[in-house]
């Protein structure tokens, strides 16, 4: 494991809700270097601090104290926007609940993050058909969510998520929706793109046959990392 | 990023079509009511003002009592003698017209109509400014003689005759003919909403013998001659009117002597406090509307909230998705606010044919309730989203 090249650096990152006497410390100092193109699942009960880690790594949470190193950049001196610029170039999302845009087509879904990057519209529709023909939705371009199946609606997610061809995609309990077979289908999707295009992926979850596609597997308890180990080697 | 954001707005206004509908209507409703109330106010209030001044600004009415209407029953009518003191000894008199009324049914052949006679002397016509359209006023003859003739307003002539000319014809009023001298000029509405072409006028002999059956007289109308003080003439009245009849010096008037320009004041003054009103009434919708939207607004907030997570976390910045709900409330309430505008300016072109009252385009209240409705929406439309989107976007994204 090369740390000099490490696309994500975490070190020291603490995280506490409210204040004083209800205050509550969800993370208690997190260590961790992840590299480009890993596929890490993070695992770990309710309230062991994964989706808040997780939450950090995708910078929709700020940390209460800690260094946040992404590429480089110190992502806790960064300001609201540039976060959010972050995110638009760097990230991509997919969310257990799906969270896409009620009432509006999987094509429009789709494109939303590149009409935040400005591109124009005949670009636009064709990354956007690309990724839906990608996560294998061809024909499923004009339905709205309401329209489309829980598993067709997280490859609408999906879609929505790689048409920027971000370098990292998080994913919060990609399959918590999904029965098991439509999960196993999800999590094949997510490891194509992981394995063909390279794109480093991030995914919370509480499953172990899920966290069995990943290649690093990172075991949180009490808002602590209890256990870090790559798949295949014995624990 | 104005375009592109103003894209996601019209994306979002058409993808919410209930919501947007419901907004634009509250804006519609609230705006047109106002804008019509107020603008048939002021065409009321311009049409009494019109009236007054084509009554001309140099005439006294002599009412027996204090006021209008039933109340002065106890005071005495005026008499023939009054009349004649009046034109002998206020010199500054033009014209003196008494006039005695008496409701009637006129006939002629199959047709009948209800109409006023009104009993008085070619002063009648002086001091009313009425014009002939056909035919010719009393003489002096058929004044002294009180002989049965009339001159008859437009609205009896329409009544009676329909578009045939009525000089000439007879009559029937209660069990006398009366020969149609003369057509009047039409005049239209009174000031007060009553119709001043429907009118019989006969010699006051004539009335009083046939019809009244008294010498009383109901009341007077004294035009003053240009130059001469209003003021002047109106203490000389109450001087002679109180000495004829037998006021002493410790009791009040038992009569009244008003000039135009009291009865314009009074009336617009009536006029302007019933727009008033109307404009309340319509402020209330206003508010109504107002309230609407706001439901409307508050309840789509949990939604909006979550939609704001949903953009802020694929990379939108905080000022793109509040541009966008400023420019989604801006064009919904201005949408609203032209639909209000063109329903209220047909609505009131409509209603002010309807009521015969001028319509008149009032630039004040067309802006003041456009300006209004669009802060209405620009408030709770932007503001809500405005907390949403200051919000870290995982908190937004799970707002319950």
């Amino acid at each position: 494991m090369s740390d000099a090249a490490a696309l994500i650096r975490l070190s020291g990152i603490t995280k506490i809700y409210g204040s004083g006497q209800a205050a509550f410390q969800a993370l208690k100092g997190i260590d961790l270097a992840i590299d480009a193109g890993d596929f890490v699942a993070i695992m770990g009960p309710s309230g062991s601090g994964k989706s808040t880690a997780m939450n950090i790594l995708g910078c929709l949470d700020t940390p209460t104290s800690g260094s946040y190193e992404f590429e480089g950049v110190h992502v806790e001196q960064l300001t609201r926007n540039q976060r959010a610029l972050l995110r638009r170039n760097y990230l991509g999302f997919v969310f257990q609940g799906f969270n896409l845009l009620a009432r509006t087509t999987a094509l429009e879904n789709v494109e939303l993050p590149l009409i935040y990057r400005g591109e124009p519209a005949s670009a636009r529709h064709a990354a956007a058909r690309g990724a839906l023909e990608q996560v294998g939705l061809q024909g499923w371009e004009h339905h709205t969510p309401g329209e489309l199946s829980g598993g067709q609606q997280q490859r609408v997610a999906i879609a929505r998520a790689i048409v920027t061809r971000p370098a990292v995609l998080l994913a919060d309990e990609p399959t918590g929706n999904l029965d098991t077979q439509t999960g196993e289908e999800i999590m094949d999707l997510i490891s194509t793109l992981n394995r063909d295009q390279g794109i480093t992926v991030l995914m919370v979850t509480h499953e172990p046959e899920m966290a069995a596609h990943a290649k690093r597997v990172i075991r949180f308890i009490d808002g602590r990392v209890e256990s870090d180990r790559r798949n295949g080697e014995d624990a | 990023m104005l375009w592109n954001t103003l894209l996601l707005a019209l994306r979002s206004i058409r993808r919410n079509l209930m919501r947007s509908f419901l907004t634009i209507l509250g804006i519609v409703i609230g705006v047109a009511a106002v804008i019509t109330m107020v603008t048939l106010g002021n065409g009321a209030t311009k049409s009494v003002s019109d009236q007054i001044s084509s009554m001309g600004s140099n005439l006294l009415m002599l009412i027996p009592g204090q006021r209008f209407g039933p109340g002065s029953e106890g005071a005495p009518n005026f008499k023939n003698a009054d009349v004649d003191a009046v034109r002998n000894q206020i010199t500054a008199a033009k014209a003196v017209a008494p006039v005695v009324s008496k409701a009637v049914t006129a006939v002629y052949q199959a047709r009948n109509w209800a109409t006023v006679v009104s009993g008085s002397s070619n002063d009648y016509f002086q001091a009313g400014n009425w014009q002939l359209a056909a035919g010719r006023n009393f003489s002096e003859a058929e004044e002294r003689a009180g002989k049965a003739v009339c001159v008859v307003g437009e609205s009896v002539r329409d009544k009676l005759f329909g578009r045939q000319n009525p000089v000439g014809s007879e009559i029937r009023i209660k069990q006398f003919a009366c020969e149609v001298i003369g057509l009047l000029k039409p005049k239209g509405q009174s000031a007060m909403g009553s119709d001043q072409d429907d009118i019989v006028v006969m010699p006051l002999r004539t009335v009083q013998r046939r019809l009244s059956g008294s010498q009383d007289i109901n009341r007077l109308t004294v035009s003053v001659r240009e130059g001469a003080s209003i003021d002047a003439v109106k203490t000389q009245l109450t001087l002679l009117l109180r000495e004829r009849r037998n006021i002493s010096e410790n009791e009040e008037d038992d009569f009244r002597v008003m000039d135009t320009r009291q009865i314009a004041e009074t009336l617009t003054t009536t006029t302007k406090i019933l727009t008033m009103l109307l404009g309340a009434v319509a402020a209330v919708s206003l508010l109504v509307g107002g309230i609407g939207i706001m439901n409307i607004m508050l309840v789509s907030v949990t939604e909006r909230t979550r939609e704001i997570g949903i953009r802020l976390a694929i990379g939108a910045l905080e000022r793109e998705v509040l541009l966008q709900f400023l420019i989604e409330a801006v064009v919904l309430s201005s949408l609203g606010g032209i639909i209000g505008i063109i329903i209220a300016t047909a609505a009131s072109i409509f209603l002010a044919g309807l009521m015969g009252v001028p319509y008149l385009f009032d630039p004040g209240i067309n802006l003041l309730s456009f300006f209004f409705s669009a802060a209405i929406g620009v408030i709770f439309g932007y503001f809500p989203a405005r907390r949403a989107a200051s919000l870290n976007p995982i908190d937004a994204l799970r707002h319950e």
